[in-house]
């Protein structure tokens, strides 16, 4: 594990982050319980099988600048969401670091934080927290974030009787007024009606134009395209290419 | 862009516990919701917070002065509140460690999606048990008050030092147990085995010098190592004592009491949370 250290971290100007030698694997096997253990105790050591791993990121490096745009693309399994989630903090690499400036708010997915039991109100209010907002911010806000999920009739009712899609729309509604400098944005943008995703792709450029940094996964190439201005490919836990999004697609389809 | 804006950070490290002070909002609300889901689409909601304390008092007490005699036998005055004020104390800590124990497992959602110090769900599990505790102390002081129990200042502020020692034992235990149950889901039954010994462990039925009176002094002390032992004396002191004569000696002063049950807690709380620091940059990935 990492020495944790109080000195100060630096970054060069305007980076925002900064992906240095990160790999990660997992074990493909859980731990074992007693009863196991006792079967491979009595198990020849040539019939034994050796946990195995799986390498999800190996020796990955990038770097993102303040403001940037940066699209996450690659097949299912080559890592992108670990990736992410080594960013906003959820894992930590094996070997590595990952460095980050400022605020960071994630959506690994839509409504993580939701609690069906709670109304539309209260979720607001405790996912906001949970993206990090103060009560104040959230009082603030509460209203342009009700407008923009456009489910004010539901604001009372418990969360558990919303269809998928109101559901969406208020997570994404509380997560993109949660206005972090660093913003991770995980396939949420697949679930919604068109009017809605066209809404929200809106809101996300003009974010961009007040100089918030996003990573996004998406297998999406239009919303890709729409947005980014630069996308990293990975394939096989290596980043195969960096580069304009039109290129990238072309590589990442190269190397199914 | 604020100052915040430009501090560089490793993201998903945290200073444990020194952090929380910058979650309290958080902290509430999760405490909230958690009060919430277990009362959920229930009649009596919160009142049965005050229905389940009431009705084990008075089994315990049907079943232990009223049919065998113990409060008689152990010449334990008024012993219905003796009694009651030590199980409430168990029924705190077991609440408690229980709660902490599974916070983490619990919030697997949050904790695999999004980064906050970890620290929190089992800090809202503690509260959620206050929540529990309070109705029971209710419930405590007008049962005392109506057996003749007059308070006193020392015998409270020392019921409330016992009460401190217990809850940083239940959270230091359940950081502890709460990080290893991501492992190995044994610590949870473990939970249920170490909440069986602590209401037994602790003179919450029997006077001490029942236990000194057939074990060697060495094995009273290690007895009241216990934090829960101490807390639920502290409980006697300042809920039960008012109502006695005054003859019931306890055993030891209590400065040094209450001195050795926060030292041992706290170090439990120490192991508790370095334990907890140690493994939860794997919690995202083993739950």
């Amino acid at each position: 594990m990492k020495k944790q250290t109080n000195s100060k971290l630096t970054l060069p100007d305007n980076v925002a982050i900064q992906v240095r030698n990160v790999c990660k694997h997992f074990s493909l096997r859980a731990n074992s319980s007693i009863k196991e253990l006792i079967i491979k105790l009595f198990t020849p050591k040539s019939k034994r099988h050796n946990n195995q791993e799986f390498h999800a990121l190996d020796d990955i490096s990038f770097t993102i600048n303040q403001g940037e745009t940066v699209g996450l693309i690659g097949v299912n399994g080559s890592g992108k969401s670990t990736m992410l989630k080594m960013i906003s903090g959820v894992m930590q690499p094996d070997s590595g670091e990952v460095l980050i400036r400022g605020k960071i708010a994630g959506l690994i997915e839509v409504g993580a934080g939701f609690a069906s039991e709670l109304t539309g109100r209260e979720n607001v209010y405790l996912n906001g927290a949970i993206l990090g907002l103060s009560e104040q911010q959230i009082n603030e806000r509460y209203d342009d974030i009700v407008a923009f999920s456009g489910i004010e009739k539901f604001m009372d009712t418990e969360v558990k009787f919303y269809s998928s899609g109101m559901f969406l729309r208020l997570a994404f509604a509380v997560a993109v007024y949660s206005n972090p400098d660093i913003f991770l944005i995980d396939e949420i943008l697949a679930v919604g009606d068109e009017t809605f995703q066209h809404k929200c792709i809106e809101r996300l450029k003009e974010q961009q134009k007040h100089g918030q940094t996003m990573v996004i996964v998406s297998h999406s190439e239009d919303q890709i395209k729409a947005l980014c201005s630069r996308c990293i490919v990975l394939a096989h836990s290596h980043v195969i290419f960096d580069g304009e999004p039109e290129e990238a697609f072309k590589v990442m389809r190269k190397n199914l | 862009m604020t100052a915040e804006s430009e501090i560089v950070s490793h993201p998903g490290k945290s200073r444990g516990l020194l952090d929380v002070p910058h979650y309290l909002y958080l902290l509430n609300l999760l405490v909230k919701k958690e009060v919430r889901i277990r009362y959920r689409g229930s009649w009596l909601g919160m009142a049965w917070t005050y229905v389940k304390p009431l009705t084990q008092f008075i089994v315990f007490y049907v079943a232990m002065d009223v049919f065998m005699g113990m409060g008689r036998a152990g010449n334990i005055q008024v012993y219905p509140v003796y009694l009651f004020s030590g199980v409430i104390v168990t029924n705190f800590f077991t609440e408690a460690f229980g709660n902490c124990t599974r916070s983490i497992l619990g919030n697997a959602g949050l904790i695999q999606k999004i980064y906050l110090p970890r620290e929190l769900f089992p800090l809202a599990s503690l509260r959620v048990a206050f929540v529990h505790f309070f109705p029971q102390l209710v419930v405590l002081f007008i049962g005392a008050a109506l057996m003749g129990w007059r308070p006193d200042v020392a015998g409270l502020l020392i019921a409330v030092a016992g009460l401190i020692s217990v809850c940083l034992f239940a959270f230091g235990l359940g950081l502890l147990f709460g990080s290893v149950n991501v492992f190995y889901r044994d610590a949870e039954n473990i939970t249920d085995l170490v909440a069986m010994i602590s209401v037994w462990a602790a003179p919450c039925f029997y006077t001490w010098q029942m236990v000194a009176a057939h074990v060697p002094w060495w094995v009273l002390e290690i007895y009241y190592a216990n934090p829960i032992a101490i807390c639920v004396e502290t409980f006697h002191r300042g809920f039960w004592w008012g109502a006695t004569d005054g003859s019931f000696q306890f055993a030891g002063a209590w400065s040094m009491r209450i001195g050795e049950s926060l030292l041992v807690s706290l170090i439990f709380l120490i192991i508790g949370e370095m334990t907890f620091k140690h493994l939860e940059g794997r919690f995202a990935q083993e739950i």
